[in-house]
C-alpha cells in the first residue's frame, strides 16, 4: 500500500517519531447483528484460525465488547481491516501501546 | 428441525432447496442492496455508514487515508456478490465462491436492515407484534429474522 509519509531529512531532536517498527494491533467490536457462528467462520477463513481460537475470540468480542483479533506492521493492519470491513465486521486498528 | 436448506455435495458444490417464496425474496433482497450501495448517501444513511465502518476511532486522517484506499474495492466487492446472488437465486446448485457471494449479501442487507431497526441483542420479533400491520418496520423484521435463519445455514453448510 502507498505511504504518504515524507522522507524524513535532518531531524536532529527526534521529536517526531517516525517508528516504523512499531506495532499496530487491529480489533474487532461487538455488534448487535452479526451472528456469532458467522463471526467464527469469518476469523477461521480471514485468519486462519482454528475454530477453537475463533470461537474464543468471537466470545472475547460479545462479551468484553471488543479484542484484538490480528497484529503487525501498519500495512498488515490495513489489510486485515479492509477484509474485515468487506465481512461486515466493525473493525479498527490503532498502534500497540 | 427442519432439513437443511442448503447442504455440501460430496464434489464440494452446494445443493440449495428453498421454497418459491423464499427464491422470490432472494432475487429482491440483492437488488435492493445494489440499488442502496449506488444510489444512498452515507452523510445521511447510517445503515450505508454501518457497511463502511471507519478504519480508526481517533486518527482522523488514517481514517480518511484507509477511505480512500479501500472504498473502490469494498464497494465493488459488495456490489459484484449482490449481482452474483441475483443470478444465482433460482440455482439448486451452487458452486463454493457462489454461495460465499450469497452469504457476503445476505450478511450486507442484515446489517442494513438490523440498523435501520436498530435492534440490539434482546431483539425479538415481540418488539414488533404490537405495531400495526402495514408497519414497514414489520415487514423489514421479518425479512431480517427469514435472512438470519438463512445465514446461520449457509454458515453451518460453509463450515461443516
Amino acid at each position: 500500500m502507498a505511504s504518504t509519509a515524507p522522507v524524513e531529512v535532518d531531524r536532529p531532536t527526534g521529536e517526531r517519531d517516525v517508528e516504523p517498527d512499531v506495532p499496530w494491533v487491529v480489533i474487532v467490536w461487538n455488534d448487535p447483528i452479526n451472528l456469532m457462528s458467522y463471526v467464527v467462520y469469518v476469523f477461521q477463513k480471514l485468519f486462519g484460525y482454528s475454530r477453537e481460537k475463533a470461537t474464543r475470540l468471537m466470545l472475547d468480542v460479545h462479551h468484553k465488547g471488543k479484542a484484538v483479533v490480528s497484529h503487525g506492521p501498519r500495512e498488515k493492519c490495513e489489510h486485515d481491516v479492509a477484509r474485515l470491513h468487506a465481512h461486515g465486521l466493525w473493525a479498527t486498528m490503532q498502534k500497540d501501546r | 428441525m427442519a432439513p437443511a436448506r442448503i447442504k455440501r455435495t460430496r464434489r464440494g458444490d452446494f445443493l440449495v432447496r428453498l421454497p418459491a417464496a423464499e427464491r422470490e425474496l432472494l432475487r429482491r433482497v440483492p437488488r435492493e442492496l445494489r440499488t442502496l450501495l449506488t444510489e444512498g448517501d452515507p452523510s445521511r444513511d447510517p445503515a450505508l455508514r454501518r457497511l463502511f465502518p471507519p478504519a480508526s476511532l481517533e486518527d482522523e486522517r488514517l481514517r480518511a487515508e484507509f477511505e480512500r484506499l479501500t472504498r473502490h474495492e469494498l464497494l465493488a466487492g459488495r456490489l459484484a456478490a449482490a449481482e452474483t446472488m441475483e443470478r444465482t437465486a433460482d440455482a439448486g446448485r451452487l458452486s463454493e465462491d457462489e454461495l460465499l457471494a450469497w452469504l457476503s449479501a445476505i450478511n450486507d442487507v442484515r446489517l442494513v436492515l438490523g440498523t435501520r431497526l436498530d435492534v440490539t441483542e434482546e431483539t425479538t420479533a415481540e418488539d414488533f407484534a404490537e405495531l400495526p400491520e402495514d408497519d414497514e418496520r414489520v415487514r423489514m423484521y421479518a425479512v431480517y429474522a427469514y435472512l438470519t435463519f438463512l445465514e446461520d445455514q449457509v454458515v453451518e453448510a460453509l463450515a461443516g
